[in-house]
């Protein structure tokens, strides 16, 4: 069996001050790092959070191959990006741009392996307590937020093996033999898990 | 004990653009099942499943009734769930959290709110089946034995009356089938079993056979199971 793992980094339990400060607090930096990339942009910032993302990540003691595997799932799309922007507009800018994205998977890669999906859970339920009036129902919004994660390395697996199926007959080079059967699988799988949650009686509340 | 009643259930599904309009995937069926282990073995495509899948609403009854322990699966769909677990083939559907712990506290989270004694509540079910070292393990880097047996632990985490398994084994190799089996026909709870392994079959209190939608055979499991072979090999 294919084993995939999330390229956002799976959870590592811990004692670190990261892993003690709130969902919220957490999340809240995420945001304002992401606005501050956007708004502030140049070789300052950029150079700041890739700073920032190696000492948060030193910090929550994130496994060397959890961070370089996060970074290995987009180094390919950053490379033409950065490719790209050095041809278009110089080295420093692709710095700024790339750098910047970089930083930016390194602190998420940060917040996921320092934050369990129960604790997120827990904290999207809290939040969204209040739009339970207007017909919300936070415990279900926190189910699809958890599938979605884990619906990250499920699909990874699902490529892979589909891939090694294409390739044993010989169709690896037919870009329809392997994302016709992808599609399929993941949308059985969907139904698979929608059944599962239905046995479950998660969602009946 | 609980009581599983069907009553003159059939079942059929539309097939759009189909030669027919509609296949009948269960003929008129009336069962009470009151035994402790009730195994329901067939060839592929028989309707075995879709049997299974009837007692906890997972499939819905065209006509008749599903009844358990006197609750309508199609009225009180809700209050059946919470009675009836289910295990599925594969139990990559099934686990829907990134860790261990964290599935089998998704299941008790309908019976206990605070986070900390759900996640002790869930340590202690791990424990149970011996998963206990694997709690803070992602799930996809366990073996199909551990995903079946934590599948498992997931659905009796909650204590339900009946557990329904539906081909829970086919997937494993030998010795993980085994204690899978062991295990289920070890529960307290009321359990019904689609298999194709005909041993764990003998090995329940009442078997059915099915067959191209119709129960075909019913009674002691030797007699099920010898009728099946010989069926079977024409």
């Amino acid at each position: 069996m294919t084993v995939a793992v999330s390229p956002l980094g799976d959870y590592q339990p811990g004692t670190t001050v990261l892993h003690r400060l709130p969902v919220g607090a957490k999340l809240l930096g995420l945001v304002v790092l992401s606005v501050v990339a956007v708004a502030f942009r140049g070789v300052t910032t950029t150079g700041a959070l890739l700073v920032l993302g190696v000492l948060l990540s030193l910090v929550a003691r994130v496994r060397l191959r959890a961070a370089l595997r996060s970074l290995r799932a987009v180094a390919f799309g950053l490379a033409l990006l950065a490719a790209y922007q050095s041809w278009q507009q110089g080295a420093a800018h692709a710095f700024v741009v790339v750098g910047a994205l970089l930083a930016l998977v390194l602190l998420a890669t940060v917040f996921t392996t320092t934050t369990s999906v129960e604790r997120m859970i827990d904290a999207i339920t809290r939040w969204l307590g209040p739009l339970r009036r207007f017909g919300v129902r936070p415990d279900l919004v926190a189910l699809a937020f958890s599938l979605t994660i884990r619906g990250i390395p499920l699909t990874l697996e699902l490529a892979a093996e589909t891939r090694d199926a294409a390739r044993a007959r010989g169709l690896e080079r037919n870009p329809r033999a392997y994302l016709v059967p992808l599609v399929i699988r993941v949308v059985a799988h969907a139904r698979a898990t929608g059944d599962a949650l239905h046995a479950r009686g998660l969602g009946d509340d | 004990m609980s009581r599983i009643e069907l009553d003159r259930v059939v079942v059929r599904a539309a097939t759009p653009g189909g030669p027919v309009p509609e296949v009948t995937i269960l003929e008129e069926t009336t069962l009470d099942l009151t035994e402790q282990r009730v195994a329901l073995i067939g060839p592929n495509g028989s309707g075995k499943s879709t049997l299974a899948r009837l007692v906890n609403g997972l499939v819905e009854p065209t006509s008749g009734r599903v009844v358990v322990d006197g609750l309508d699966v199609a009225k009180k769909g809700r209050q059946v769930r919470r009675r009836v677990g289910f295990v599925f083939t594969d139990p990559t559907s099934q686990l829907v959290m990134p860790t261990v712990i964290e599935d089998v506290g998704l299941s008790l989270r309908h019976l206990e709110r605070d986070r900390e004694r759900r996640a002790e509540a869930a340590r202690e079910v791990l424990a149970s089946y011996g998963l206990a070292e694997l709690a803070d393990r992602s799930v996809h880097t366990l073996s199909g034995g551990q995903r079946q047996l934590l599948a498992l632990a997931g659905v009796l985490a909650t204590d339900p009356d009946v557990l329904v398994a539906d081909e829970p084994t086919t997937l494993l190799d030998l010795r993980n089938a085994r204690m899978i089996g062991d295990l289920l026909l070890g529960l307290r709870q009321q359990l019904v079993l689609a298999t194709h392994d005909l041993d764990l079959a003998l090995r329940c209190d009442r078997a059915l056979l099915v067959d191209d939608g119709a129960v075909v055979a019913d009674g002691a499991p030797a007699e099920v199971v010898a009728h099946y072979r010989a069926t079977a090999s024409g």
